[in-house]
This record gives structure tokens, sequence and C-alpha cells, in this order.
């Protein structure tokens, strides 16, 4: 039946054949070219999300802390003082890829206009960042733009960027990810919603004019291979144009004028004006040759599919035009009447008088296909997962202090100082505990002194090798990092980074991880208000590991009372527990020793989690718990020397006699913390813990020159710190621009 | 007391700026949009960090075109208190309210990091409350703070104490390993020849609360409250 679109057409948008047929039927009839590019669009895994949607709906997204759950520019939950804490993480895998400086730059403009978008004052930046081997050349040339690209561009807004984490390994060779979270306040009751209101009201379009960047962008983001497919489509960023948008849109934050807003991501003008109408079940109609151009002879189809960044759609009612135009005049920003709101639930675009597209917006939004497809894990991976280590960890002949010193110099685990000194992390004056001091980021919210930690997590070779306890894993670290500056968690954003989902191991990769996810969220009473999908990581036919990075923000009441994680000179040391025996399978140990990722990760204890965190929120909030560090890669020799290097201050450490192997030395578990106790309430501790049900064993009092564990070694704090400080290196030379 | 606080649409310091000038006793402080030729009847003013016009070109290059700017030249010459934190710093050199100029840091990266520096004099009313040879632990931020100026105008500064902070370690001593851009003699902050007229890169505003790491850039604030309410009575 449509015998009129070729082959090509399809591949350019992206869409199968089945799908087209799919869009024939419903329609009635065939597309013309600009409708079929919406189409494809809308129909992308990145707009429709046609794989993942049918998935997403395992996790819980309610709570009473939620002011706005999934579907609109981010998610929103309550904070003290008629405030609200509004965030999303969002990727920019593809584009960074091909490059990495404007990619990374555009990546973080997009997800702050998620968040401006909304109402809210950015506040916080954070990023997860993962690349193939840091020996290898190319790696080090992303590495050097990425950074680069997220500082600049967060810099120049006067966002601090707080926080995040930075991986490598060989399974993102060629498709780096690059994932950004913003965190904004606003008022409680003020949040801007992305909607068109009544037919009638007016679409302003605002910010930089369009151009021919980024078209496909979005369908492009849903195939394979970045190198083959992102050549041409790469977007350039302005931070100083989005600055000016930032404070004209804040300016008309609780104006009586402005319906809705929606900023113009993948997919631009198409997408955004399609979301608002389908939030409100209106229809639209937009006049192209309204619209300034960058460039001149562009087609109504280049102008509709256009990822120009810098760019914000608003909707005012039509008495209010005027007043809104006169703020963006203010900021020196031009904005373009577009077109009106309509209530025939079409999206109708003309250039001049022809019509050049018509399509119903149920079409482009509800219509969209799902796909539940069916997942297996392969026969190599379940051999990978099952195969005994034992044999490889006997393998590992380096004398422990050695290993110990290698670990600490390696780029998944040393310092990642190199990075976050190129981002701006202590403007708005409110960053208490900053990079590096603490396993969450620490912000003030000026209005009322409640303290915002934030964090990122994920271990992608635990999801590799154990998708759900994988899953489950990315969660309870995070919620456990946020326990261990003091907070509570409100809430969870996530972006799951996969491979290609048609294919059976990557589609259970991907549900097992939401999977698992889901089952701790609950477990925790964390809803998760947002997120994004980034499918079709894969370069050269390999896919990334799975990564479904999680973005988690909690709360406290008093900032002040936040700890970090280093030693403090005097403290009792304890390690408690609640969880699993660590395991040296799947372990950065065994990764950075024995260069292999295999086994069997340890699933975490969920109810035992609860109480550790419980635990750790308590004894931080009434000040008897002075420093406190998760245990995670690297396992407990690792942590101690973490600790160390942050406090300045060494540890002469006695474990307990089961403990005194390799294996409890740098085997991961979940559910295990380092703190640092007031030394006259040890008695206190030693109960609490005990009435939580948790495993308790005093390690030694913090001081001195070394960090010592009886029995295994005795290094110095400031060789721990040197080996510490060099693991990026000096990963860069020059890098454009 | 009215601190007026100059912005521009790439400034992203100016409500940091705000913030701490309310918590100073005596401070009045208020925006003052660069579009605009009234300074509000201040009584000193700031010229925030940022980016000032997005800043691709070179840090502060066109805000010196700003309309605000003429009467800023007029409010300086006029003896009055003038500070240029980083960006506003940049501003003041192009500008020509400052000597010398700053060029992109020695090893090319944006840096944040905590950072030492020792006050070399006094003699400005930002300044006066600290001690000669006192170290103030500070923040800085910015990809484009490297001071230069030639070796006629050093000497010239040098003789008039224009030279107001130097990057140092803990301990005051100044080294290669404390100067953490590459400026020329490690300066971090100068003044005019009267003195009334500061430009630093360090941020004294996100250094004046325990909480953030430091309190020690209180000082620059304090001390104009009190070398101009001593002026005033």
């Amino acid at each position: 039946m449509s015998a009129q679109v070729t082959a090509e057409a399809l591949r350019e948008v992206a869409l199968s054949r089945d799908e087209y047929d799919l869009a024939v039927r419903l329609l009635g009839r065939e597309p013309n070219t600009v409708e079929l590019g919406v189409l494809g669009a809308m129909w992308s895994e990145h707009c429709g999300y046609k794989n993942s949607r049918p998935l997403l709906g395992m996790f819980p997204s309610e709570g009473a802390d939620v002011l706005q759950g999934p579907g609109e520019n981010a998610g929103a939950v309550r904070l003290g003082g008629g405030l609200a804490a509004v965030f999303k993480v969002e990727s920019h895998n593809h584009p960074s890829a091909i490059e990495p400086y404007q990619g990374a730059a555009t990546g973080v403009g997009g997800i702050v206009r998620d968040i401006f978008t909304m109402g809210a004052r950015p506040v916080a930046l954070l990023n997860s960042l993962r690349f193939g081997p840091l020996d290898e050349r190319e790696s080090r040339t992303l590495l050097a733009g990425v950074v680069r690209g997220i500082g600049d561009y967060g810099n120049s807004l006067g966002i601090p960027t707080v926080g995040g984490e930075i991986g490598f390994s060989p399974s993102y060779r060629g498709n780096p990810l690059v994932n950004a979270m913003c965190v904004g306040v606003a008022p409680a009751d003020g949040l801007v919603r992305g909607l068109t209101g009544e037919s009638g009201n007016v679409l302003l379009l605002v910010g930089a004019d369009t151009g021919r960047d980024g078209i496909h962008g979005a369908t492009f983001a849903s195939v394979e291979d970045p190198q083959e497919s992102h050549k041409g489509v790469i977007q350039v960023g302005n931070p100083f144009m989005e600055k000016l948008l930032m404070e004209a849109c804040l300016e008309l934050r609780g104006s009586p004028h402005v319906v809705g807003m929606q900023d113009l991501g993948a997919a631009g003008l198409t997408s955004s004006s399609v979301e608002c109408a389908g939030r409100t079940g209106s229809g639209i109609e937009m006049e192209v040759s309204q619209i300034s151009r960058r460039e001149t002879g562009m087609t109504p189809y280049e102008v509709m599919l256009s990822e120009s960044q810098e760019r914000m759609l608003l909707v005012v009612t039509p008495d209010g035009v005027d007043a809104v135009r006169r703020v963006f005049q203010k900021w020196d920003l031009h904005s373009d009447v577009i077109g009106t709101v309509t209530d025939d639930g079409l999206l109708r675009v003309r250039d001049g008088a022809e019509v050049v597209c018509e399509l119903p917006i149920h079409l482009l939004t509800e219509d969209v296909p799902r796909y539940t497809r069916e997942g297996r894990p392969s026969a190599e991976l379940l051999a990978r997962r099952d195969r005994d280590v034992t044999p490889l960890v006997e393998g590992v002949t380096l004398p422990v202090q050695e290993q110990l010193l290698e670990l600490l110099a390696s780029p998944n685990i040393g310092s990642k100082r190199w990075a976050w000194e190129q981002y701006d992390h202590t403007i708005q004056t409110s960053t208490a505990l900053g990079p590096g001091a603490a396993d969450a980021a620490v912000i003030r919210v000026r209005q009322t002194g409640e303290g915002l930690a934030l964090t990122m997590d994920c271990n992608s070779r635990h999801c590799l090798l154990d998708p759900y306890a994988g899953g489950m894993g990315a969660v309870v670290e995070a919620a456990r990092n946020l326990a261990c500056v003091g907070a509570r968690p409100l809430g969870l954003t996530n972006c799951l980074n996969f491979g290609n989902p048609e294919k059976p191991e990557i589609y259970w990769h991907l549900s097992e991880c939401i999977r698992g996810m889901s089952d701790a969220c609950s477990a925790l009473g964390i809803p998760v208000v947002s997120g994004n999908v980034s499918l079709y990581n894969e370069s050269e036919g390999q896919a990334v590991n799975p990564t479904p990075v999680v973005g988690m923000v909690g709360s406290m009441p008093d900032v002040t009372r936040a700890v970090g994680t280093g030693f403090t000179e005097g403290s009792a040391v304890y390690m408690v527990s609640a969880g699993p025996a660590p395991t040296l399978a799947a372990s950065e140990w065994l990764a950075a020793l024995a260069g292999i990722d295999a086994g069997q990760p340890a699933s975490p204890d969920l109810k035992g989690e609860a109480r550790l965190h419980q635990f750790l929120q308590d004894g931080i909030q009434e000040g008897w718990i002075l420093s406190a560090h998760d245990v995670s890669e690297g396992g407990l020799a690792v942590a101690l020397a973490e600790c160390s290097i942050s406090g300045n201050a060494g540890l002469v450490a006695t474990l307990a006699p089961e403990a005194r192997s390799v294996e409890y030395l740098f085997g991961e578990a979940p559910g295990v913390v380092i703190i640092g106790v007031q030394p006259d309430l040890t008695a206190t501790v030693e109960s609490m813990s005990t009435q939580a049900d948790l495993a308790w064993h005093r390690l030694g009092t913090a001081g001195g020159q070394d960090l010592a564990v009886d029995g295994f070694f005795t290094v110095e704090v400031e060789q721990l710190q040197s080996a510490h400080s060099r693991a990026l290196g000096v990963p860069v030379t020059r890098v454009n621009p | 007391m009215k601190v007026g606080v100059v912005t521009f649409p790439g400034s992203n310091g100016d409500m940091d700026c705000i913030h701490v000038l309310e918590q100073i006793p005596g401070c009045e402080p208020e925006l003052i949009w660069h579009k605009s030729t009234d300074l509000l009847s201040a009584d000193a003013l700031v010229l925030p960090g940022g980016f000032a016009h997005g800043d691709y070109l070179r840090g502060g290059a066109i805000a010196r075109f700003s309309p605000v700017m003429r009467e800023v030249a007029r409010f300086a010459g006029a003896g009055r208190p003038v500070l240029g934190i980083c960006n506003g710093f940049q501003v003041l050199t192009e500008a020509g309210l400052l000597p010398g100029a700053l060029h992109r840091n020695q090893h090319i990266l944006f840096r944040c990091a905590w950072v030492h520096v020792r006050v070399e004099s006094n003699a400005s009313p930002w300044l006066a409350g600290a001690q000669s040879g006192q170290v103030l632990k500070v923040a800085v931020a910015h990809g484009q703070g490297n001071y230069y100026a030639d070796q006629d105008t050093l000497r010239g500064m040098h003789a008039r104490e224009q030279v107001a902070l130097r990057y140092s370690d803990t301990a005051g001593r100044i080294s290669a390993d404390s100067n953490h851009n590459g400026s020329v003699l490690s300066i971090a902050g100068v003044t005019n020849e009267a003195g009334n007229v500061l430009g630093m890169m360090p941020h004294p505003e996100r250094s004046a609360d325990p909480l953030l790491g430091s309190a020690d850039g209180r000082v620059v604030f304090e001390s104009l409250v009190h070398s101009l309410i001593g002026v005033a009575s």
C-alpha cells in the first residue's frame, strides 16, 4: 500500500516499512515529505520511547512529596519552606562521540532549559561520564573535550557543577556516555508546565534564530553507530544566549500571561509544540514563514526539524503578548509570534497560503507503536557470570600494598580533580560539600538553610553481569551516598543508556535493570519523577555496558550538619554493614588487576539497606557521626584510603578475624560504610547499630601519618594521596575551540 | 550606605555579591543594570564575576561599551570606591581603569579551586581592615586570570603600592607552586594609582561563610564599610 515511499526516504527518518504502513492506515492517506519527517521524529525512540515505555511503567512514580512526576520537562519534589526541587538527567552521547566539546556543551544547555522551563532557578549541575580506556588517545581526546564543553557552558551560566562520576571501560570505545543532570529550586505553587491552555492562545518562539543544525538529531539518536549516523547534525552551543533566555524566562515566572513553556530540544519545534498540545489535548497551528532564520532558503521541513539550540516555545494569552515580549526585549532577545492554539486536535503547519503539514496530534503522541520484545541473555554472558573467579584471584601475586596503590592510581578509582577543577563549583555561594569532599554533593537552599544532597551513580559492570542486582545496586548506592552525608532521598531521575533493544540480550538487560531499579525504589520508598532513555549506544556492532545511571536528590533539615568522607583526627572508626559478604567476583579489583569482568556480583539486602540509611541519617543529624563513606569499587581497603586521603589523617586498623583476607580487603558488597564517630560516644553508636540490626566492627582511631591494616600493609597517607592524584595524569593537550 | 552591583547580561556573580553585602552591617546593596546611566546614588560600586557579554572574544572586551561604564569611569575618577571581581577585574582593565591585562591561564584550563593570597598593601579602602602580610583563603574560578603588565608599568605600580594581592601558600610564601594561573609576580589583585579602584581575580563574596570553606573574604566588604563610614564621620 505504500508504493510511493522509497526505502531511502524511510531510512532517512528511521521508520520501518511496518511502522510506515501503520501510520498510513491510521492517517487514511500517505504523508507528504514534511509530515513524514515529523512522524519519523515523533515516532523515534528518542521522542516516542517505543521500546522503553512499556518497561518504564514499572517505576513507582508516586509519593507524598512528589509535585510533578514523569511526563513533563522535569520532575519535582517538595522541599521545606514552600519550595520545590526540580530535576532531571539527560544524555548527549551520540553528539559527544562526534564532537565532544559541542556535544557535551549542548547537553548541558538542553538539561538546563528543561529546568528553567519549569520555572525553577537552576542551582546545581552534575554529570555522569563514561569513556573507553584512558590509555587510548581517542578516549583522552573525548574526555578532554567533554570536560571542557561541560565546564565552559555551565560556568558561563553561573550554575555550579558540584558532582558526578567518570568511568572508563572498553565497552564505551567509540560511544562515550555523557549524561548531564540539573537541579533547580522553584516555589512549589509556581511550577510552569508545557501546556497550551485554551484555543486562541499565542505561540511565541524565543531565543536563537533557527538554522540547519541538528536536523534529524532525534532520529539519529535512535540508530546505531554515532560515527556513521551523526555527521553533519551536530548542534553548536551559545551559553550567553542561554543565559539571557534563562534570566528572561525566570523573570516571567509568575506572570499571569504565561500559560506554558517548553524548551526546544530533540526534534526542535516539532516535538515541543506537539508535546504541549498532546498534554493539553488541543491542536496547534503554526506559520513557518514567521520564524526567524539563521540561513536563507530553508524549507518548512528543515525549519520544523531543526535542532538549533537555545530556543524556547512560550504559550501566552492573547492580551499578554506585548507584556511578555517586552521582557525578552530587555534581555536583547527577539521573539516571533509563530502560531496559535486551536481546538481541532491537529498539528497544522502553514507556509504562507500553503498547508505543508496537517497531522492529528494523537497520531504523534499516543499512536506511537509500542514494542514489547523478547529478552534473553546470551550463553556467553551467562558463562561469564557463572565463572569461578578463584583461579583468577590466585593469579594476582602483587603484594597487597602494591595492589592498593595500583587501584588508587587507576582511572576508575583515582582522583577526578583534573576534571572537576574545570567546573565552577563555588558559584551561587551555597556549595557546602563540593566535588571530592563527600559521597554526595551538598548545597544549601539559600532561602531556608535546608541542605540538598545530590548524587549520580551506576556500576555498569554489575549491570552487565547481573542486570537485576545491578539495577537495584544503582538505586541503593545512590540512596546510601545520600545517607552518608546525612540526607533522606526525596526522588530519583535516571538515564537509561543501553545498546540496540532489538537485540534480545540488550532488551533483557534493559528490562532486568528497570525491574531491579523499580524493586529497590519501592523497597526504599523513592519515587522516580523524571528520566531519559538513550538506546542504540553501539559502535562497530559492540554495545556499551548497560548503564542505567541514577540521579538522586535528597534533603536534610540543617545543611550545617552534613558530613564528608574524610577522617577527623581522634574519631573512632567503625565499619557498619547490612548486607552480604564482600566478593571479588565482578569487582573493580578483578578488572584492574586480573583484567576481566566476570563473576556474580553480590545482591543488596533491601531491608538491611533501609535500616543502615536510617542509622546514618540519625547519627549525622544528631551529630555523633563525624564522617561517613560508603564502601564501593575497590572495597574496604580503597574506602579506608579515600577517608585518609580526604581527611589527611591516618588510621591503624584491626580487622575482625573473619575479615583477614584479600577478599574482604578488596571485595565489593552493597551495604557497607565506614564511619568516624565522636570518641566519647562509642557506646551510643554500638548500641544504636545493634538496635538497628546492623553488623559493626571497631577498626581503630583516626590520626597519624600512616594508614595501616594489621598484617597487610602500612602506607603513608601522603603516598596514598600521591597515587590517587595521578590517576588521570594530564590527559589532554589542546582541544578545540 | 548604598553599594551598587553593576550587572551585565552575562554577569553571574551579581546575586552572590548582593547576598554577601546583605550580611555586612551597614551595607544596602542594589543592582544597577548595564544599560542604565543612573548609579542610584551609590556610595560604592562592585562589578561582579561572570561573562559580561558572553566574552567569546576576550573577558570584558565588550562590556566597556555598555552605557553604565561611562558613569563608572566618572565615579572612579572622583576617587570613589570601585571593586572589580574576576570578570569585573577584566572589565576594569579593558576600560583602562586599572593597569595591565588578564591573559588566559598559563595551563590553558579554567580552574576552580581554593587558593591563598597575601595582602601586599592595605592602602585601598577595600583592604583597609586587613593587615599587610595577612594571608587570606579565597575561592578562584576563572579561565582568564593570568595577570600581565610590562616591566615599566610594574615598577610604577610597586612604587605606588598598587599591587594589592599576590598568590601565596598558607604561610604567605610566594613561589611558582602557589602561582596557580601564571600571573606575573603572582599578582592576584591590583589597584589604580589612587587606590580607590581594586580589581581581584579571587572571589571574596564566595569566601565569606565558614560553611563554604572560608570567611576570609569578608574583610573586603567590612573594610569598605569601615573606610566609608570613617570618611563620612
